[in-house]
């Protein structure tokens, strides 16, 4: 157990450095925020992790054509993973372009 | 060479991940930022399907993952589109939710994919149905693979929970010792999930053999019980469960701190999604999703002077008990529409606090034309903004955004406070906590040491409230009972258009 830890560490090694990366990244890019961006941003971060769909891509598009349980389920998870992307992002596009149109009628 | 592009893909993607998500945080950058980051994404996906290939081959099944691709992007932007701007945070809950199912379906089809592809051997007959594995499978791909399920399951029914409770479907549900049966559940979900990646697969090794030749001369090294199969799906359902159990108890006002939280849990289902296929964009985004995620909930727990312990346990309530009930209760007095209206009318100033209660009966724009009127009539009107003011900290701005409201009439607490020194009426629309002297003055109160909007400075103060009672955090406000206060109750929508009808008569 503990060998192929190890072993798995050695070999993702690259891996390791960017969940440590990215966790000090993902910390320090909202650092200071103000919290009228709160609801938007939780939105946008909301659909970044839509990303989650290359997954089911990928899971998608090795299944047998004629594995049809497989290929359901599937199709289910590129839904979902699509809806949280576009929805996401949709979303947060609308809440945003209203703190805009805010700015635009205040400078008239 | 196209294995080569692909990995420019996800670098592109991963940076403008991280870019949208550093302009998201900055008003004048923000919609960009968003658009930034949405471009990446479809460089990723598209990327994937075109040019992903696994020992020299592509993917194939194009006609059902366009068909999902097509079908999840029409109903998605027609949803995203329609939906009321009150109801943002449930969509957004609801999205979430989406894509923690998304990473346990994913997960779910990996554990197929072995298991389909397994072999039964019944050549070991102290492990009857004993299934051989196809492929380098060992306990490290299969932590990966139930820890993504249990995270991806937790967020997906948590937040249909949570989707449920903020659209009202679902009504909280508190019993004793619910916090023992969730940390039980919680406790026995982390237990099964390491016995379960502890002990399967077997090696080969712990069944006499160093590694089993198939057929077709590869050599397989790890094997599965039928039992440890059932129990993978045993466990998919104890995660569904414990998400639904989380989040139950937990109040509505707490929603969003609680969305941001499973948000951040649905980022680190991707990461691990990321882990499977060692993909760098599934990894990046994730892992960033999951920590700015983790961070945006504690800033959020600060704005609200809550402790994220407190939110997740419901410790609030109790706090609540000891700290407000001794308190004996004054008088208040109504106001009548006219009253209010004639009021307002002839102030010089008049400050609106919009809250909760605004939010909930969609009085945004019958607010704006309140605020109209009185501004025709030579009144100066501007609304004072408590960082968590409506049903997300910052929901308040775009809502009142929503109905026109321009922007320099938005004050941030801090200007807020000294306005008030000068208005001669405020009209609180909803709002409870957040103008509660007692966060002030009263160390005893739960709510003590959270910032609060001084309305009490102002010359005449005017509620309007559903009834008496107390807000989310279930403390009386002697705000109400002060001699400055008089109450003008009923829901905030009508209240306003009554009152709307009564200022231009005067």
């Amino acid at each position: 157990m503990v060998q192929s830890l190890f072993d798995w560490f050695t070999l993702h090694i690259e891996m390791v450095y960017i969940v440590i990366l990215s966790i000090f990244l993902g910390i320090e890019v909202i650092g200071r925020v103000p919290s009228v961006l709160h609801t938007p941003l939780m939105s946008g971060a909301n659909a970044i992790h839509g990303v989650v769909i290359i997954g089911a891509i990928i899971v998608m598009g090795r299944v047998e054509p004629n594995n049809y349980l497989a290929l359901v389920i599937g199709f289910l998870a590129v839904v979902l993973g699509t809806l949280n992307v576009v929805g996401g992002f949709v979303v947060t596009d609308r809440m945003l372009e209203m703190f805009k149109k805010k700015k635009s009628t205040s400078a008239k | 060479m196209e294995l080569n592009l692909l990995t420019l893909c996800y670098l592109i993607g991963s940076l403008t991940f991280i870019i949208g998500l550093k302009m998201l945080a900055h008003p004048e950058s923000a919609r960009k930022g968003n658009l930034v980051a949405a471009v990446g994404m479809t460089i990723a996906i598209f990327g994937t399907i075109f040019l992903y290939q696994e020992d020299g081959q592509k993917l194939h099944n194009y006609g059902w993952i366009f068909g999902a691709l097509l079908l999840g992007t029409v109903v998605g932007f027609i949803v995203a589109k329609k939906v009321q701007m009150t109801a943002m945070p449930e969509m957004v809950s609801l999205f979430n939710g989406m894509g923690g199912a998304c990473a346990m379906l994913i997960s779910i089809m990996e554990f197929k994919h072995i298991t389909d592809h397994a072999f039964v051997w019944e050549g070991v007959s102290s492990l009857p149905g004993f299934m051989l594995i196809v492929g380098n499978i060992n306990h490290l791909h299969m932590l990966i693979i139930v820890v993504g399920m249990v995270i991806g399951s937790v967020s997906f029914s948590g937040s249909m929970i949570a989707w449920g409770k903020l659209n009202g479907k679902v009504k909280d549900l508190n019993y004793n010792g619910q916090t023992y049966v969730n940390l039980a559940l919680l406790l026995a979900l982390v237990g099964l999930c390491s016995w379960y990646v502890y002990h399967t697969p077997i090696s080969s090794s712990d069944v006499g053999g160093i590694g089993f030749t198939l057929t077709d001369g590869t050599i397989a090294t790890h094997g599965l019980q039928p039992i440890q199969i059932y129990l993978f799906y045993g466990i998919l359902v104890l995660a569904l469960v414990y998400g639904v159990m989380f989040v139950l108890p937990i109040g509505g006002a707490d929603m969003p701190v609680v969305i941001s939280l499973l948000n951040s849990f649905t980022g680190m289902a991707a990461a691990f999604g990321g882990f499977l296929y060692g993909n760098q964009v599934m990894l990046t985004g994730g892992i960033l999703v999951g920590a700015a995620g983790t961070l945006l909930t504690l800033l959020m727990c600060k704005a609200m002077n809550r402790s994220l312990q407190n939110v997740l346990l419901g410790a609030f309530g109790s706090a609540a008990k000891s700290g407000g009930g001794a308190k004996e209760q004054g008088n208040y007095k109504e106001i009548s529409l006219s009253d209010a209206a004639t009021v307002m009318a002839y102030a010089n100033k008049v400050m609106i606090v919009p809250g909760y209660g605004l939010a909930v009966a969609q009085a945004q724009h019958t607010c704006h034309e309140l605020e109209k009127t009185l501004e025709e009539k030579g009144v100066e009107v501007k609304y004072a903004i408590h960082p968590v003011a409506g049903r997300m900290p910052g929901h308040m701005n775009v809502l009142l955004a929503e109905a026109d409201v321009s922007y320099d009439k938005l004050l941030e607490m801090e200007d807020a406070n000294e306005e008030f020194k000068t208005a001669d009426v405020v009209l609180i629309l909803g709002a409870n906590d957040v103008v509660n002297p007692a966060a002030k003055n009263d160390p005893a109160s739960p709510i003590y040491g959270m910032p609060i909007l001084e309305v009490e400075n102002a010359k005449t103060i005017i509620v309007n409230k559903r009834s008496m009672k107390p807000g989310y955090a279930g403390i009386e406000n002697d705000l109400f009972f002060a001699p400055k206060t008089s109450m003008l109750f009923g829901d905030a929508k009508a209240a306003l258009q009554k009152l709307l009808a009564e200022i231009k008569n005067v």
